[in-house]
């Protein structure tokens, strides 16, 4: 689901050796930027989604509150997830928040994923699914911090946000980017859209009492290639849980690139090791052994 | 509950030996049974298809090498658990049949101790307290017991994944399920040298299911008196001194 021409790779999944093309240019790292104190919860961007996707929409599930559904499904990819968080005060405050792949600069599912060329990323810091790919195994899954990616039992692939890869290929801003009415949803480099967002926040901070509000950009992760503008930054569980040290399993980083190539080659070793008994020690063979003969001397080695 | 288990066995035997034959001939003595030979080698079959199907997602460097044998990836990932389903049926039903000759008892303990000068060619024969299976097959045998477990219950948390189960047990599980596929793996390296160019004679014992006698008075001294009545060190030195080597 991208347009591969355009796009440089930075990182393939389950590939041994180096990515084709790998710094051969150099791209700024784009981010898209969610400012969650200016979002209305429209739903523009969930239609713009599924729209540029070309994806039927899907059937909504209404539970008294502003959110289209529980959770993002595989052929939609863009949810705003609505919450009623009660103040101590006792006012009441909506908080919408887009949720989508936030694009990881070290992606949980990339690290997982087993099949060689089912995810890249992008030096833009985009992180695709290539389902031409996938195997289906839905290790990246367990992977993922987010809870992103979508498996549809049909094709047996797993999908996700691209961040419109096709479109930012192209030269073009996200669809939902483009869809957005309030100017919530920004889009650009990340130096930029870290600036913008900090200084958004500072605002919040001085000029509109909100004394915890910051920018949501994980680092526990390496950042995200989509970052948050939060009321309170200090509890982002609040925004439809969003974690707030999300985490790759250790079994996805030190297994998987030291403990696997190693073990795999003492299995090697333990081939090598019966073939190296056979023509040193020899085979023991059922008794008895004709008698050894004696040796000629001085005519053999 | 055991006696349950010996009348399922032996009815699956006296079924399988109707099926199959096992030739015997002059100078030689039933090692394995139809039922444990058919057993063995569709625990065999199931064992290296999982693990060849198993082994492209295992490493990257291995996916592009196994997964074009059985039609690619996705093909790959989607019989991997239904083989792995057929290894540990056939296995649990082996596991049946050898749950008494495979006891553990302080023979097998000293044999594993004695293990060294076996493998370093000190000694030729085993100890001659050495049963049917020796330590060596039990300590395999129990292994694969075992990895057999963590097989199904990671397995299965794999095979349904972090849908089902969460995030955790499945990278936890996808762990264990490697370790437990690696030892095993290193134990079949060792299995199949021994039972074939490591100790001649051993491979018909799961062909024709028959060994030669001095195969047993060689290897397992123990159940040969046990089968024959006769001393294996005394029978092994009467051949000797009739003249009868066995081969190079």
């Amino acid at each position: 689901m991208s347009d591969r021409k355009t796009l440089q790779i930075k990182q393939i999944s389950g590939h041994s050796g180096p990515s084709a093309g790998f710094d051969m240019q150099r791209d700024a790292e784009v981010c898209k930027l969610i400012d969650t104190t200016i979002c209305i919860g429209c739903k523009a961007c969930e239609v713009a989604c599924v729209e540029w996707n070309d994806m039927p929409f899907s059937p909504t599930t209404f539970d008294n509150t502003y959110q289209t559904m529980p959770a993002t499904r595989w052929n939609f990819w863009n949810l705003i997830k609505f919450n009623e968080h009660q103040r101590e005060d006792g006012t009441i405050q909506w908080l919408m928040r887009k949720d989508q792949c936030m694009h990881c600069a070290d992606p949980g599912c990339l690290r997982a994923c087993p099949a060689d060329g089912a995810i890249v990323q992008y030096t833009n810091g985009i992180v695709d699914f290539q389902q031409e790919n996938c195997i289906g195994c839905e290790f990246c899954v367990s992977g993922c911090p987010y809870d992103i990616p979508k498996f549809n039992p049909a094709t047996k692939k797993v999908y996700k946000c691209t961040l419109c890869s096709d479109r930012v290929g192209g030269g073009l801003e996200p669809a939902c980017i483009k869809a957005c009415p309030t100017g919530c949803l920004k889009f650009g480099t990340k130096d930029d859209m870290k600036f913008i967002a900090e200084e958004r926040a500072k605002q919040l901070r001085e000029n509109f009492g909100f004394d915890h509000a910051g920018v949501y950009d994980p680092q526990s992760i390496g950042g995200t290639h989509v970052i948050y503008v939060l009321h309170d930054a200090e509890n982002p569980e609040r925004y439809g849980g969003l974690p707030k040290n999300p985490v790759i399993p250790w079994s996805y980083t030190v297994w998987k690139w030291l403990f696997k190539p190693v073990l795999g080659t003492f299995a090697l070793f333990g081939l090598l090791g019966v073939l190296l008994h056979y023509v040193t020690v020899g085979p023991r063979r059922p008794q008895p052994e004709p008698p050894l003969r004696e040796p000629l001397e001085g005519k053999e080695s | 509950m055991s006696t349950a288990i010996d009348r399922f066995d032996d009815k699956a035997r006296t079924a399988f030996d109707k099926i199959g034959q096992n030739e015997v001939y002059v100078g030689e003595l039933q090692r394995h049974r139809v039922y444990t030979r058919f057993l063995h080698w569709m625990v065999a079959l199931f064992f290296f298809l999982a693990l060849f199907t198993g082994f492209g997602i295992y490493l990257p460097w291995l996916f592009r090498w196994f997964t074009p044998i059985f039609g690619g990836g996705p093909l790959s990932r989607e019989m991997h658990p239904w083989f792995g389903v057929g290894f540990v049926v056939f296995f649990g039903l082996q596991t049946l049949n050898w749950i008494q000759p495979m006891k553990w008892t302080a023979a097998d303990t000293r044999w594993m101790r004695n293990l060294p000068k076996m493998a370093g060619g000190k000694e030729k024969q085993d100890p001659p307290e050495t049963g049917f299976f020796n330590g060596g097959q039990k300590a395999q045998f129990w292994e694969i017991v075992g990895g057999s477990v963590v097989f199904v219950i990671t397995g299965i948390i794999l095979w349904m994944g972090a849908r089902t189960f969460g995030r955790w047990p499945v990278a936890i599980s996808y762990v264990l399920h490697d370790i437990s596929a690696v030892v095993m793996l290193g134990g079949i390296f060792i299995h199949i040298y021994l039972s074939t160019i490591g100790e001649p004679g051993t491979f018909q014992a799961m062909i024709r299911g028959a060994v030669s006698e001095a195969w047993a008075w060689t290897f397992h001294p123990a159940w040969y008196k046990q089968v024959t009545g006769r001393d294996p060190v005394q029978a092994c030195e009467e051949a000797r001194q009739r003249g009868e080597f066995q081969g190079k």
